[in-house]
């Protein structure tokens, strides 16, 4: 049976008008969807060696001296409305509007993902004046090990919201930049189920068994 | 212990260079190491002196460094194995010699002995295994699928390159500074800093993070490749047999190669930022991992398998001139494998004290994957059977492979009994088992497949005599080195001893000491085998390219192929479609129209990216933080400006792909078919006649 050719991606524009670049923008976004499949695997081994060494406090601060659920909260709020506005971004590009709206959800995107990461960082410090530092205990070599690396991968989707930014105003929405705000948007969601995981095994989790 | 350090050169001084160990106690333990770190300076100095000598640099960089085309990249990455191939065969042969001295005897330090049997199983998973394995999937899996490329060529040249300057630091750890003594699988706390402050573990960890990468990128580019880019028609029930084995291998890579990267970075966080997870004390835990380890470590020794039994499927139909059997079987057993290998890894550390209830399960486990891979040996059996078969030297590895690699499967089979695995745990047994399954298993089926797919390569069979020498050394090698070391085994030899006392040890240590020089005669007939070819070229030339009438798809391009490889995109129609085509007379057609093509442009990402890697590996490993630094914002720098590139594709007008192709089928009409009797003549232009019908 012939399938007909569907948008496998609704957020791109090129289906019917180019075939040739709908699958070219197929086979790259399916790459991007194993890619993220890998680092989920990081995520995960990391999210079971936080499990085990719950208990591998020898003598140092546990979650519940450490955990801050109110700037959890917060940082829980942002992280999901900047989920929300990547998805804006997505519903500009599909629906034709001009370029400058994508631009501009990317900006808000970027700021809500800085205050994201302002607020780790302020955690972190936090954290450490109460002597929750990685050196401390196997706990906390756990809880930095898998944290960071979540407020790393924000980071660089930073870096990628200003570089697609820039060159979505040098070069125009082409075929390539259109996939590219695409696999963005799939990576910025990854981050927000990552978070989900985090709140949930590394926060409540840690207070409830820790 | 407090260690030296200068802003500028990090913990690098003048002690970091063996011929300061030299000088200060000249030895012969010193003059090895030295004469180790001699060999590749001069080998550097030899390269470097030769492209310059015969201008080869131009071509070098135009042609090879900077080429996005699969099949270049394919063959660097053979290269690249067959070069830290001879270093892994060298040492084991020291090693070899070593052990053979005698009780208590040897010439080797118990450090250096250790660096040697770290840095010979680490080259020879990563930087034999795993390049050998996908060069040639890199060379083949786009022409056997009816595609131009495989699905992202640049990210395959940056795979390349990673996995390159990651070798290349296990070169540099032999001329600046030591290799890890921790063995290939590095558990810590002994390679953690508190046992071990030196630069040896940071060298084992850094190269494994950034092959690791490279090697992730690979699976992940092949995994779509063979989804996203097989020709019309090609479904996944006519996907050839290697393409099958290679999109399993790829699956195993994206699953199994994050715990490795998450082992070594946690170690790495152990060592230079004091975290805890793998110390002996505030609540560390090492057996996280060994778990992260084998959790990569098992599945790895699958990916690197299966593409060599895809190798052999593909050589054992095609030199019994039959169609492969139970190709159904072998597509469920190749995935039944894949999946299979990851609920066994807990069986490399039975001894590690779970409940024996685990050990059980694990132990079963084990046993199951005997059952897939026993359909599979029967498979290949029965392809033999009432073939018409050609003993070429591809069949003769497969041959030697079936005898000694069910050897090899059934002593898996002993060692997965968790009662009988206390018993020979840490001995010799085991360095025999998988030397068992990893030579006969994977290094014979890649030298099977260089000399199979050879011809396709570079236009010109090797030679056949020369090649029926490696045979019969590799594997006369292979037993005199490997089958004694199971009795020392049972024996209760623990492996990586750099000494030993019990006599009765000796007549096995110095056959497989003998045997290790066997081994290094193949290698040397291996190189002698491809110089004696180039120089015959003129009389083995096969332009037409199917010089062993194969059944697949890569064998109806020209030999070598077209940087475009399909002058028009086959339309598959049927499970060994080229050897269909043959039957009924249309294997090579007349295209009515041809188009351009679209081929990805040479871009530098891929050196650039290596170089970069490189020195930021030398500078983390030697603790000059303002380089690695540095390195670190280049080598973001230089990715984000490769994504301005907005220009990276090349057009091959129509017109030229016709008079390429024209001008191949004119080859083709003027070249005498010649039938199976005669494909080692040098009358075998690549063009064949079925002259029998094909058997199923």
């Amino acid at each position: 049976m012939k399938r007909a050719p569907t948008h496998s991606y609704p957020g791109l524009n090129l289906g019917r008008r180019h075939p040739e670049a709908d699958k070219a923008s197929e086979v790259v976004t399916f790459g991007f969807w194993v890619f993220l499949m890998s680092d989920l695997v990081y995520f995960g081994l990391m999210f079971a060696i936080y499990i085990t060494m719950i208990d591998a406090q020898a003598g140092g601060p546990g979650p519940h001296e450490l955990f801050n659920l109110k700037s959890i909260f917060a940082q829980t709020l942002i992280l999901l409305t900047s989920s929300l506005t990547v998805g804006l971004a997505m519903l500009a590009l599909k629906y034709n509007l001009p370029r400058s709206r994508i631009v501009m959800w990317f900006g808000v995107t970027l700021v809500l993902g800085l205050s994201f990461l302002v607020l780790e960082m302020s955690d972190f410090m936090a954290m450490a004046e109460k002597g929750g530092i990685p050196q401390r205990s196997g706990f906390l070599s756990a809880f930095y090990g898998l944290v960071p690396l979540h407020g790393l991968h924000v980071a660089a989707g930073c870096i990628w919201l200003i570089v697609l930014g820039i060159q979505l105003r040098v070069f125009g929405l082409t075929d390539l930049l259109m996939s590219r705000v695409v696999r963005l948007a799939l990576f910025w969601h990854f981050l927000d189920l990552i978070w989900i995981g985090i709140i949930t095994i590394v926060y409540f989790g840690g207070l409830a068994y820790g | 212990m407090t260690i030296e350090y200068s802003g500028i050169f990090g913990r690098l001084s003048w002690e970091s260079f063996p011929i300061a160990g030299l000088i200060q106690s000249p030895n012969a333990n010193e003059i090895v190491a030295n004469a180790a770190a001699a060999i590749v300076i001069v080998g550097a100095i030899a390269v470097i002196g030769l492209l310059t000598w015969f201008r080869l640099w131009g071509p070098l960089w135009r042609d090879w460094l900077t080429s996005a085309d699969h099949k270049k990249i394919g063959i660097m990455y053979i290269v690249f194995a067959i070069v830290m191939l001879a270093r892994g065969v060298l040492e084991g042969v020291v090693m070899r010699a070593q052990q053979a001295a005698g009780p208590g005897e040897g010439f080797l330090e118990a450090e250096h002995f250790a660096e040697l049997f770290s840095t010979h199983g680490t080259i020879m998973i990563f930087f034999v295994a795993v390049p050998f394995v996908f060069g040639i999937a890199n060379f083949l899996v786009p022409l056997m699928i009816g595609a131009r490329d495989v699905a992202f060529p640049v990210m395959n040249q940056i795979s390349l390159g990673l996995t390159v300057s990651a070798g290349m630091m296990l070169m540099v750890s032999l001329v600046v500074g030591e290799f890890s003594t921790g063995g290939w699988t590095a558990y810590p706390p002994y390679t953690g800093a508190a046992f071990n402050p030196g630069v040896g573990p940071d060298y084992w960890i850094w190269a494994i993070v950034v092959s690791g990468i490279g090697t992730t990128l690979t699976g992940i580019n092949f995994a779509v490749t063979i989804y996203k880019l097989r020709a019309p028609g090609m479904t996944f029930m006519r996907l050839p047999m290697y393409c099958w084995t290679i999109i399993c291998s790829s699956i195993l890579i994206v699953f199994a190669m994050p715990p490795l990267g998450v082992a070594a970075l946690m170690l790495a966080a152990d060592r230079y930022l004091d975290f805890h997870f793998f110390t002996n004390d505030l609540g560390g835990n090492m057996m996280n991992y060994a778990n992260l380890f084998w959790l990569f470590g098992h599945p790895e020794v699958y990916l690197l398998v299966l593409p060599a039994y895809g190798i052999y499927s593909e050589i054992f139909a095609t030199f019994s001139a039959k169609r492969l059997y139970g190709y159904n079987s072998l597509v469920i057993a190749t995935m039944s494998i894949a999946v299979m290998s990851f609920t066994v890894w807990l069986h490399h550390f039975f001894t590690m004290g779970q409940s024996a209830l685990i050990n059980a399960v694990f132990g079963i486990a084990t046993m199951l994957i005997a059952i897939p891979t026993g359909v599979k040996v029967y498979d290949w059996m029965a392809t033999l059977f009432r073939g018409r078969i050609r003993f070429s030297v591809p069949m003769l590895y497969g041959l030697a492979f079936l005898m000694l690699f069910v050897i090899g499967g059934l002593s898996g089979v002993l060692l997965a009994n968790p009662t009988l695995d206390y018993q020979v745990h840490n001995t010799l047994f085991l360095v025999a088992h998988f030397h068992n399954v990893l030579l006969p298993g994977v290094l014979f089926g890649l030298l099977a497949g260089y000399n199979y797919w050879f011809p396709k390569a570079f236009g010109f069979r090797l030679n056949e005599a020369w090649g029926r020498l490696t045979v019969v050394l590799w594997t006369v090698g292979f037993m005199l080195t490997f089958l004694p070391l199971y009795f020392v085994g049972l024996m209760g030899m623990p492996r990586r001893s750099f000494s030993w006392e019990d006599p009765s040890f000796h007549p096995y240590m110095i056959v497989a000491a003998l045997g290790s020089l066997v081994l290094l005669s193949a290698l040397l007939a291996v190189v002698a085998q491809l110089w004696i070819s180039i120089r015959d070229r003129e009389k083995t030339r096969v332009p037409v390219g199917d010089p062993w009438d194969a059944r697949t798809l890569e064998w109806s391009t020209p030999a070598p192929p077209p940087p475009y490889n399909f002058a028009i995109i086959p339309n598959v129609t049927e499970r060994d479609d080229f050897a269909a085509a043959k039957e009924r007379n249309e294997a090579y057609p007349q295209p009515e129209a041809y188009e351009d093509i679209l081929l990805p442009r040479n871009t530098a990402i891929g050196f650039v990216l290596c170089v970069f890697s490189g020195v930021w590996m030398f500078a983390l490993v030697w603790w000059i933080w303002w380089l690695a630094a540095l390195m670190s914002v280049l080598i973001v720098v230089a990715f984000i400006a490769w994504t301005f590139q907005t220009d990276t594709e090349v057009v091959i007008p129509a017109t030229e792909v016709r008079k390429q192709h024209e001008a191949w089928l004119e080859i083709v009409r003027n070249s005498d078919p010649v039938n199976r009797d005669h494909e080692c003549a040098p009358e075998n232009r690549g063009l064949a006649r079925p002259d029998m019908e094909a058997t199923t």
